[in-house]
């Protein structure tokens, strides 16, 4: 256990508020206001009998722009300790709900919350930091209505990485046709001088007569996708976990390695018909990509 | 109704607007809600929603559906992806269990990031529901 892990944990069980006031009185007008905000037409919150809407339980306990003036100090030394450690950024990831008996226009209410617990360090897509848990009793006129366990992430943001760019294609004197036709926008298939057979990836051979003869045949630009893999991990800089990695037949029989783009990487599949086109990934570079779906 | 009965589904567009009045109506004044500048400077990158509204729009869901005789008992919701302005969050409902007039429901409520809540409601039917 950490020095702060474990200076963390003794906060709990420790009150953060004991006989906090409610601000205002349930009252119609912030009803209204809540249910303008929600779009919430129900009539149950309206009129003669109206009730609060029960999700607004906690709206009822908050200090709103001038603060909490009742709050016990053990929420704000726990806070300010996870400040120092550097886990300064808050967001609010449970709420737990229990409407015991309904709020009126009138009621008063008062409210009773303690640290429930503190987690040990987790790391979370947001960044690396402690979650805490309070749970809060309310009460309209003295009476039980309704309780509410709250969590929240005290964390460091996780640092945004400059996103790299994606790696340069090697090219050479082999292969320097294709993608000067990559740059104008066709997809050159080399075919062999000897035998007629077409190949792809650009090699400076042919595999069938060894002919080093060539010469080159468009792509039509249809094709479909013969496999694929979906990319999850490792996540490299310039690229977006998950993304398909698909081997893409192309109608005139060669096949070639390419991302399908236009449709979610867990709707790709084998047979999908796709056609070509060229995606500029950065002011100095286009790649020829395959968008599936409707073609 | 049964379980397993699927609720329709209620799309909720995310709004500035809605974002920065569901944040003022729940006395909620955290910047990250209302102003974009600050809400950059912490690394997001754009205000979003409070978790406040999220669990009204939650309960609005519900009684929506089954009207205004259904008692809310219980929500509890997880927060995930945030509902930044421009979104759209489509809520959907499960029924996942039923003892006489209680009911619970699964409720889900996705974004273009993904699943911004998960969250079970805990209810009781109207009369004319229950039986």
């Amino acid at each position: 256990m950490t020095e702060l892990y474990e200076q963390l944990t003794t906060y709990e069980g420790r009150p953060t508020s004991t006989s906090g006031v409610g601000k205002d009185l349930v009252n119609t007008p912030m009803i209204r206001h809540w249910c303008e905000a929600m779009g919430d037409t129900n009539p149950a919150y309206d009129g003669p009998g109206a009730v609060a809407p029960p999700t607004m339980l906690q709206a009822w306990t908050m200090g709103g722009l001038s603060g909490h003036t009742d709050r016990s100090g053990a929420y704000d030394e726990l806070s300010a300790l996870l400040d120092g450690a550097g886990y300064t950024s808050i967001v609010a990831t449970d709420c737990e709900q229990e409407y015991l008996r309904p709020l009126r226009p009138g009621d008063r209410i008062t409210f009773d919350a303690v640290i429930e617990s503190v987690s040990p360090r987790k790391t979370t897509k947001l960044g690396t930091g402690h979650f805490v848990t309070t749970r809060m009793d309310i009460r309209a006129d003295g009476q039980l209505a309704g309780t509410h366990r709250f969590r929240i992430l005290k964390y460091a943001p996780a640092a945004r990485e400059p996103k790299g760019t994606r790696p340069r294609p090697v090219i050479n004197r082999d292969n320097a046709g294709f993608w000067e036709g990559v740059g104008r926008h066709r997809l050159l298939i080399q075919r062999c001088g000897g035998c007629g057979t077409l190949r792809l990836p650009w090699l400076p051979g042919c595999n069938d007569c060894g002919s080093p003869e060539w010469d080159t045949v468009e792509a039509c630009g249809a094709g479909t996708v013969y496999s694929y893999v979906v990319m999850h991990h490792p996540p490299f800089p310039a690229f977006d976990p998950p993304y398909a990695v698909a081997l893409i037949e192309l109608a005139e029989g060669v096949r070639m390695i390419s991302n399908v783009v236009g449709v979610p990487y867990d709707k790709v599949r084998i047979g999908m018909p796709v056609q070509l086109e060229f995606l500029r990934v950065d002011p100095e570079l286009e790649l020829p990509v395959f968008r599936g779906g409707e073609v | 109704m049964r379980v397993g009965d699927r609720l329709p589904p209620l799309e909720i567009p995310i709004t500035r607007t809605l974002i920065v009045a569901g944040a003022i109506a729940s006395r909620d004044y955290q910047d990250v809600h209302h102003d974009a500048e600050l809400a950059r400077q912490k690394g997001s990158p754009d205000i979003f929603m409070n978790i406040l509204t999220t669990n009204g729009l939650v309960g609005r869901y519900i009684t929506d559906h089954f009207g205004p005789g259904a008692v809310l008992r219980k929500v509890a919701i997880r927060l995930g992806a945030p509902n930044y302005p421009g979104d759209t969050m489509t809520l959907t409902g499960t029924v996942t269990d039923l003892d006489g007039a209680t009911a619970q429901v699964r409720v889900v409520g996705a974004n273009g990031l993904g699943h911004h809540v998960t969250g079970t409601v805990t209810l009781t039917l109207p009369e004319e529901a229950g039986s």
